[in-house]
């Protein structure tokens, strides 16, 4: 897909990568006991190793391994049986330690690749370049008083995976297409709720442009941006500055910037040109995490068809498009729905009412699939009294809107309002003949050659009949009438 | 490897140490001289050796994914130089 962007003197090649940071879903903290749910009180979830006093000893928590491992097999990436935590050393308030444990040099996983869905139905494989465990900082509120910081280290020390990207991306929709797969697999293997409001994600943005065939450009970093509408935004805006500075002549400096989506701009973070020198080493309090390849394939069998997988299997067993199968299979609960209304019937059709009306619906509301005010068995029962003609597609829509009203089930409600299709092929010719006697006029113009008019009657008829009329049957019976 | 009064100053900030400028040269050449003590070290031919990360033989302990620990944020800001409604206060630091 060719996504170049224009400038004043010709075509600019955006290249972007990206550093996910997701919270792994654990109960615990990545060294110690503290409790990770998110919203209590400040500091109430801290124990003496996340607050860094003197003397406590960090010891690693085998979820947080094994999450991260499932990850990387998720990945399709190089599990490292043998890791190393290190301490990237760095002073900020939220960082009561000094250094944050992290991997440098030898992470748990390692290159991988994932395929990303575009909105055009087309798929590209982006490289992984690594993954690594590390802990979250503190929180730091600025708004709770006019001269000071207020510091809650509640977050402190929970297990976050850094999942880095090959520099492969070349446009924000795909730097979007590769969140929402990162995102998707993170929650079908439930390593991380994939929650961007909560902050369980978040994203740096590495963005450089080049003209066209040549070498890569100088980048910079937007640092922590949390929705994927901010990341299309940033790299937007982001590009649009280095082009215009290079345009103008100018150098793009390396650096670190954060996006501001008031005002639609990055800027400079002022930080002092230091704060990059990490000077990591081993941490001396922990062993490296050395893993056998017998626990590596017993997580492997915990893992659930990926999303991937799925939507190979949709399009191979239910004829669906890859576009309809991406957007089905992008969350679990989503698959899972379609399926159970597919299952023996006709899956074009089903998808179609689940992706157009049931979502419509849902996404009106705001409600998830989980909550949805008709489950997956009453629509289907819909669908079914589609296929043997009790009602037509367009009363079903009708019947369906009373679904979501009342939530009772699909043969009940076509039942009470008597929406049951007319196909007594002699109540409907009744019908078209009083409909033929009283317009006179358009009979004689579908005589006279005007075949259009022939849509007007069924127009008609189907208004007399409530709408309740096989509409098939009712084409057959004018034609057979109309030209007698 | 010998170490300047420009690196001294350097490793100071990022250590958030304070030196005064008269004691950087004494402290050049007191790590200048660590340092070349223990670059006696790669004397010792190590190709094929791995990186020994600790001198402990033994695999590294891991804890169960269970809440065992907090739930005192009285004894964790007991020790704060400044604290309020139960947050840790600090001079205020905006990017």
């Amino acid at each position: 897909m060719a996504s170049l962007m224009k400038g004043r003197t010709g075509d600019w090649e955006i290249v972007i990568g990206l550093e996910i940071h997701a919270q792994v879903t654990a109960d615990a903290k990545l060294f110690s006991g503290a409790s990770t749910a998110f919203g209590a009180e400040p500091n109430t979830q801290v124990s003496l190793v996340d607050a860094a006093m003197p003397g406590m000893l960090p010891v690693v928590n085998e979820r947080s391994i094994e999450q991260a491992v499932r990850t990387g097999l998720a990945l399709n990436a190089e599990v490292r049986l043998h890791s190393v935590f290190a301490r990237k050393n760095y002073f900020y308030p939220d960082l009561p330690q000094g250094y944050q444990i992290s991997q440098y040099e030898e992470p748990i996983i390692g290159e991988g690749e994932i395929v990303i869905d575009l909105p055009d139905g087309d798929s590209k494989p982006v490289g992984i370049e690594r993954l690594h465990l590390e802990q979250d900082a503190g929180k730091s509120l600025h708004d709770q008083h006019p001269s000071q910081s207020y510091i809650d280290l509640n977050r402190s020390g929970v297990t976050l995976m850094e999942i880095v990207s090959k520099p492969d991306m070349r446009s924000a929709d795909e730097a979007a297409a590769y969140i929402e797969k990162i995102r998707s697999i993170l929650r079908y293997i439930g390593a991380c709720d994939g929650n961007m409001q909560e902050g369980s994600m978040r994203a740096d943005v590495n963005v450089s442009v080049r003209r066209p065939g040549e070498a890569l450009g100088t980048r910079c970093e937007i640092k922590n941006v949390n929705s994927i509408r901010f990341v299309r935004q940033a790299i937007d805006h982001e590009a649009a500055r280095q082009i215009e500075i290079i345009e103008d002549g100018g150098e793009i400096d390396q650096e670190t910037r954060l996006y501001d989506p008031d005002r639609g701009e990055t800027r400079s973070m002022r930080t002092k040109e230091d704060a990059h020198d990490y000077r990591y080493f081993p941490d001396p309090d922990l062993l490296p995490v050395d893993l056998e390849q017998s626990f590596v394939d017993r997580l492997k069998q915990t893992l659930p068809e990926l999303p991937d997988q799925k939507k190979a299997r949709f399009i191979d067993d239910y004829g669906l498009s890859p576009y309809d199968a991406s957007v089905l299979v992008a969350e679990r609960e989503t698959a899972e729905f379609y399926e159970t209304v597919a299952t023996g019937r006709d899956p074009k059709l089903a998808a179609n009412w689940v992706m157009s009306e049931l979502f419509g619906r849902l996404n009106k509301a705001d409600i998830a699939i989980a909550d949805s005010p008709v489950s997956a068995e009453a629509l289907g029962g819909l669908i079914d009294l589609i296929a043997d003609d009790t009602i037509s597609g367009r009363i079903a829509k009708d019947v369906f809107n009373e679904m979501v009203e009342t939530g009772k089930d699909a043969a009940a409600i076509v039942e009470e309002k008597g929406l049951k299709q007319i196909t007594d092929t002699g109540a409907i010719e009744g019908i078209i003949d009083t409909i033929i006697a009283e317009n006179p006029d358009n009979v004689a113009q579908y005589q006279g050659g005007n075949t259009k008019v022939v849509g007007w009657f069924v127009g008609q008829v189907m208004k007399a009949s409530q709408g309740k009329a096989n509409p098939k049957l009712v084409n057959e019976l004018l034609r057979k009438k109309l030209d007698a | 490897m010998s170490i300047d009064k420009a690196t001294v100053a350097k490793i100071a900030t990022l250590a958030r140490i304070k030196v005064p400028e008269e004691d950087r040269e004494a402290l050049a050449g007191e790590l200048s001289n660590i340092l070349g003590w223990v670059e006696q070290l790669s004397e010792v031919d190590t190709d094929n050796v791995p990186p020994m990360t600790s001198v402990v033989d033994a695999v590294a302990p891991k804890r169960k994914d269970a809440v065992t620990d907090g739930g005192y944020r009285d004894r964790v800001t007991v020790n704060a130089p400044a604290a309020a409604k139960g947050f840790f206060t600090v001079p205020k630091v905006v990017e």
